[in-house]
């Protein structure tokens, strides 16, 4: 809302300079975006007359050399003296008129400073100008000409009261009564306890002559006050002043005609919004009702549009004229020909022009106040405001009477007991500064409820329908008493837990994949259709089960992301292709799963009440599953390499590794067996399990998916499921503790030729199992494939590390463990000691 | 070696006469001195020292060719010259030792400027790192942390909190909707649906802070981010106040931005809270000082915008069924981004979700 502050002054005297204001303005809620002075850079620009031009023609364009005067001639003085020589391209003025001119040494607003030039082959002594270079406004189709009476050589600046500061202030979806002057010049009087004079309160006598034009209000919960007043004889040749212009203007509207001027003057000035109606196009009286289906209606902006039965509507026998509160019909628009006009004054349910706004996508300076709140009280004031204005300033006659189809509810008192601001607010308030602050806000204190004293019954102002309940009484006072003046406390918190288990492991799955050398990253959630395509994931994948966004930022971004690699190889690619190509990235966030057939149809709870837990399941069973999951993804080289070392290129066993660091870190250990799902390389993907639970895959990519998303070859990642991670944590019993012995250790190595399909793990688990309780651990050190063992076979070379806990082993006990160890390898994968 | 005997043959005990004693410790003495490193010295240590044939060593042999009453006293010669070349042997060896050791470490050094880099680097993101600096302050006062999922239902994102479908702050939010329409499913606007959560699930009084990633129709761009981090707090007991909240504030500002910083509440308005205020934080870099600006951080405003934040609105306590009349609430929520942003001079809010790693490396783990 952008408030000229010459206007708002009016209303209340005395004010500081508008700095403080604007401060104030600040301290009391109301956020100044900006600060704006204008005209006051403004200077060296007099009145003078033109006394003749002549036209001087060039290839482009004709100008006039126009003969201006800016001083009287004195008595006796040659009437050609005091005349200067000024270029003006502008054709919009006759000899005689009286327009603005800066002289050289003047002042433009953007400190455009105006010297005699050559130009047109005339020394240009000065510029007439228009009311865009005087800061006036937009308008520049031509000079300002300025009225005949204005004497020659005034200072323009003065004339026009040029100098002017505008407050942007933004405000808030509760205050609607602060999108009107009268609404902030009531702030600013109260914030320095200022009178304020309440345009609201001027006219609105009713002239008592019945009503001034048929109105029927049909549906009076959509429209609990409608006042109509008609003006006639308005001279189309009418003509705004520039003082009324120039607020307009500075108010950040232009200047269209005198009745549009008005209406617009009237909502700005006391925030009512109206509506201009051509007398003439009219065909009966003006209905209030909801729109039939079907029934278009063609807006002042051209757009024609099907109403909704829900849509309120000012209809007349022609059918609808105008959406209520939102815009204007065409059919019934004013016109440059209008003389007669029906103005509409009235209060339209907020929720209702709420909608059809919304439903219309249709917002205006009407529907915004009107969802808002608007003061009922104002209708026959603004009514009467702008017929006033219709009269002085366009010739209007008002024609007797008014009509006023008044439905409005009486305020319900809202009782306030007086310890309720210190209670919300923790300080005193004493009763005197509650009654004090609620009068500044413009509520009555009816009564004392029950006679006790202790409770008001507060009646809120037409103004402010916001104020309902004491929490909204309370915010009243303690903002104009200060929030500053509210004290310092903490409160005193029962004792905790801390953070959960669950977020303790969060936290170290991230901090070990930092410490390994992973970078996290946080990309969006939004991916394409194609997604699941791109990854080549299976038709029943659960991965293809995605959710889609029903108003997308961009069609190719319509869909969350199911699994977190989409976000990761996006941001390996925006890497790679800045330069980038050793990277180890992860990220831990939400994937979303949509629920098999959609979600089920659920009955939103009331809000006056707690819901049931059945309720509370039932919206929750609309939502998709929304697991965290935590992935990671390494191309280019995994150890940098450098000066002393060669670097060592990221591969499969780098994201099985990852995996592991991850389940590490919760205390668990992973399952690894072969797996093949995509987008891993159908040979090159683990599979990986906790206590028989599978919670993701790691391994190298697809080629194919390399090949298609822009990744170099060899790029490998991992995905796990981190809260099934962290269920699996949280439920595996505490880690039993080894048992440390301190007799010599017996090293036996064991090279074993297998066929290359057996996976290692089994073997290793063979041999664990085999050598039993003396085994203290087993490292495979070689893996060899070649002629020497034969074709499908490889040879794996086990260190195998016994102890016994209570004595030290004879190298007989030592090889009868690794032999038992060798048989059961033997036994279950067709192992062979390698001769 | 000269046996015991009555005579005593003098070109045998010639060895242990005085002169020959002293002529044997000055050459050896000299060959000592002489001996340039440790091998020359373990040279002379066999001529002149040890060695079967050093003079000393021969001249020991000749002692029993004394007469008895001579024997003490050139024993005692004997062992005097001894002790003389160990002595000074001993000094030369460990300043040849020290010498010696002392070149092979000059020997061996290293430009230990040569670039370390045996580890890959490795970050966490910087939004992650402020969540969990700023949910610990809150641990630490006795808050719990809360959560709740990211597509949620619209009656808890808006219509518990107090904003009906055609509340005009609705439209302030630009909502994401999940498909299919009309199915009240949302990607959360903020995090305030936690606050209705954890009302809902747990026991009074609460304390709750709700850290988590929401959500707004947004294209990306310099400033906007349709996905952004909010941290949320809420407080609901009997007594709870304004002031409580201000306090909360403080140590909430201080986390943030470091010590000694004043706040400013401003009245504003949101439907889930009334009253209703903006916190704002004095300026870190100019302190609103004006010899300090211009401040690129505030424009010179002096005050930094960081969150909205007021007691619960009492449309709030009664949807989640607590009565407002007993107990009162004050919550609060502000944008990681923005506070990161501001902190650390983050030019572009895109920089958090390209990821781009020379953004997060240098934000390092910090634990």
């Amino acid at each position: 809302m952008l408030i000229v502050m010459s206007w708002l002054r009016e209303y209340v005297e005395g004010l500081p300079p508008t700095r403080a204001v604007a401060d104030a303005l600040i301290r009391a809620g109301f956020e100044v975006e900006g600060l704006r002075a204008v005209g006051a850079d403004v200077s060296g620009v007099v009145v003078g007359e033109v006394v003749g031009f002549e036209l001087v023609e060039t290839k482009k364009k004709s100008v006039r050399w126009c003969q201006v005067r800016v001083a009287e001639p004195a008595k006796g003085e040659d009437p050609a003296g005091g005349v200067r020589g000024v270029i003006c391209g502008a054709h919009n003025f006759a000899v005689g008129d009286r327009v603005a001119v800066a002289l050289p040494g003047a002042m433009l607003p953007g400190g455009f400073a105006i010297t005699a030039r050559r130009t047109y082959g005339h020394v240009s002594d000065g510029m007439i100008c228009s009311a865009r270079e005087l800061g006036l406004g937009e308008d520049h189709d031509g000079i300002l000409v300025l009225p005949p009476p204005t004497p020659l050589g005034a200072d323009v600046t003065e004339l026009l009261d040029l100098a002017d500061e505008v407050l942007d202030i933004a405000v808030t979806p509760d205050r609607g009564y602060a999108l009107s002057v009268r609404g902030i010049a009531r702030e600013a009087a109260t914030a320095f306890a200022l009178p304020f004079r309440d345009p609201g309160d001027s006219g609105g006598d009713a002239s008592g002559a019945g009503e001034a034009y048929p109105v029927v209000v049909e549906d009076t919960a959509g429209c609990d006050r409608y006042v109509a007043r008609v003006v006639t004889g308005v001279d189309p040749a009418a003509t705004t002043p520039l003082s009324w212009s120039r607020r307009l203007s500075l108010s950040g509207m232009r200047s269209i005609s005198v009745p549009v001027d008005v209406t617009n003057a009237v909502l700005l000035g006391l925030g009512q919004p109206l509506h201009a109606f051509d007398r003439a196009k009219l065909t009966g009286p003006i209905v209030v009702r909801r729109a039939v289906a079907g029934e278009k209606l063609r807006t002042l902006d051209d757009v024609e549009r099907v109403l909704d039965p829900e849509d309120l509507v000012i209809a007349d026998d022609s059918g609808p004229i105008a959406l209520a509160g939102v815009m204007g019909g065409a059919a019934t628009e004013i016109s440059a020909e209008t003389t007669d006009i029906v103005l509409e004054s009235a209060h339209f349910d907020a929720i209702s022009v709420a909608r059809t706004a919304r439903r219309h996508r249709l917002s205006s300076e009407a529907s915004r106040r009107f969802e808002r709140g608007v003061d009922p009280a104002l209708a026959p004031v603004a009514a009467a405001v702008a017929v006033d204005l219709l009269t002085q300033l366009a010739g209007a006659q008002a024609v007797p009477g008014v009509t006023d189809v008044d439905h409005r509810a009486a305020t319900a008192p809202v009782p306030l007991p007086l310890d309720e601001a210190e209670r919300l607010a923790g300080r005193p308030y004493p009763a005197e500064v509650i009654r004090r602050r609620l009068a500044d806000v413009g509520c009555a204190i009816t009564e004392d409820d029950a006679g006790r004293g202790d409770v008001l019954a507060v009646v809120a102002p037409s103004w402010r329908p916001d104020l309902t309940r004491p929490a909204d009484l309370v915010e009243e006072i303690v903002r104009l008493e200060g929030y500053d003046t509210i004290p310092v406390t903490l409160p005193r918190l029962p004792a905790a837990r801390g953070i959960t288990p669950a977020q303790r492991m969060r936290r170290a799955v991230g901090r070990a994949l930092a410490h390994a050398g992973f970078v996290e990253v946080l990309t969006l959630p939004f991916v394409a259709q194609d997604a699941a395509d791109m990854l080549g994931l299976a038709a029943d994948d659960p991965r293809r089960a995605a959710v889609r966004v029903a108003n997308p930022i961009a069609e190719d971004a319509a869909y969350l992301r199911t699994t977190l690699l989409s976000g990761l190889i996006a941001a390996a690619v925006r890497n790679i292709g800045r330069g980038q190509q050793d990277l180890a990235l992860f990220e831990a966030g939400l994937v979303f799963r949509e629920l098999p057939g959609g979600p089920p149809v659920a009955r939103t709870p009331p809000v006056d009440r707690r819901p049931t837990s059945d309720e509370i399941a039932a919206l929750d069973a609309t939502l998709p599953t929304q697991p965290r999951h935590v992935a990671a993804l390494l191309t280019g080289r995994r150890e940098p390499g450098g000066w002393a070392s060669a670097a060592r290129a990221a591969d499969w066993a780098d994201a099985v590794d990852a995996a592991h660091l991850v389940a590490e870190s919760l205390g668990l250990s992973l399952t690894v067996t072969a797996g093949d799902t995509m987008p891993w390389h159908p040979g090159r993907c683990a599979a990986l399990s906790v206590a028989g639970r599978r919670v993701g895959h790691a391994g190298e990519l697809h080629p194919r998916v390399l090949g298609e998303v822009g990744l170099p070859p060899r790029a490998v990642a991992m995905e796990l499921d981190l809260d099934a991670l962290i269920d699996a944590a949280t439920a595996a019993p505490p880690i039993a503790a080894p048992t440390i012995s301190t007799y010599p250790p017996a090293d036996r190595d064991v090279a074993l030729v297998v066929p290359t399909r057996v996976p290692v793990a089994e073997v290793t688990a063979a041999l664990r199992e085999g050598a039993g309780e003396l085994l203290e651990s087993l490292a495979l050190f070689d893996v060899f494939e070649g002629a020497q063992v034969g074709p499908g076979q490889r040879s794996l070379a086990f260190g195998l590390r016994l102890r016994a806990a209570d004595r030290t082993l004879t190298a007989a006990e030592a090889n009868a463990a690794r032999d038992a160890a060798v048989a059961r390898a033997a036994d279950r994968t067709g192992a062979a000691l390698r001769a | 070696m000269s046996a015991p005997g009555e005579t005593v043959d003098p070109s045998r005990v010639h060895a242990l006469d005085p002169d020959q004693l002293a002529a044997a410790v000055a050459a050896a003495r000299e060959s000592i001195r002489a001996a340039s490193d440790l091998d020359a010295l373990a040279a002379v240590r066999t001529a002149h020292v040890q060695g079967a044939t050093a003079p000393l060593v021969l001249a020991r042999r000749e002692l029993g060719a004394l007469p008895r009453e001579e024997r003490a006293d050139a024993g005692r010669r004997h062992n005097a010259a001894r002790a003389d070349v160990q002595a000074a042997f001993d000094a030369r060896l460990a300043e040849l030792t020290s010498e010696r050791d002392a070149r092979v470490l000059r020997e061996e050094v290293v430009d230990v400027t040569l670039p370390a880099t045996r580890r890959p680097r490795g970050a966490r993101h910087p939004l992650t790192t402020l969540s969990d600096r700023l949910v610990d302050v809150f641990v630490a006062m006795g808050y719990e942390v809360a959560e709740g999922p990211e597509v949620e239902h619209d009656w808890f994102n808006f219509e518990a909190l107090n904003m009906a479908p055609d509340h005009p702050a609705r439209s302030e939010h630009d909502t994401l909707y999940v498909a299919p329409t009309g199915s009240g499913r949302l990607l959360r606007t903020h995090t305030s649906p936690v606050q209705i959560r954890s009302l809902l699930s747990r026991p009074l009084p609460v304390y709750v802070v709700a850290p988590g990633r929401t959500y707004r129709n947004d294209t990306i761009d310099a400033t906007h981010s349709p996905v952004f981090g909010q941290l949320e707090g809420l407080a609901v007991d009997e007594g709870i106040t304004m002031a409580d909240l201000r306090g909360t504030l403080a140590v909430f500002a201080e986390a943030l931005f470091g010590q000694g910083l004043s706040t400013r509440l401003r009245p504003s308005f949101f439907p889930f809270t009334e009253p209703s205020a903006e916190l704002d934080v004095q300026c870190f870099a100019c302190r609103g000082e004006a010899a300090r600006q211009p401040c690129r951080v505030c424009s010179d405003e002096g005050w930094i915008e960081i969150g909205g934040c007021g007691m619960v609105d009492p449309h709030v306590l009664r949807a989640v069924g607590v009565d407002p009349v007993r107990y009162s609430g004050f919550a609060f929520g502000m944008g990681l981004e923005r506070a990161t942003m501001i902190r650390h001079d983050v030019r572009e809010i895109r920089d958090f979700v390209d990821g781009d790693v020379r953004f997060g490396l240098p934000f390092g783990i910090e634990d």
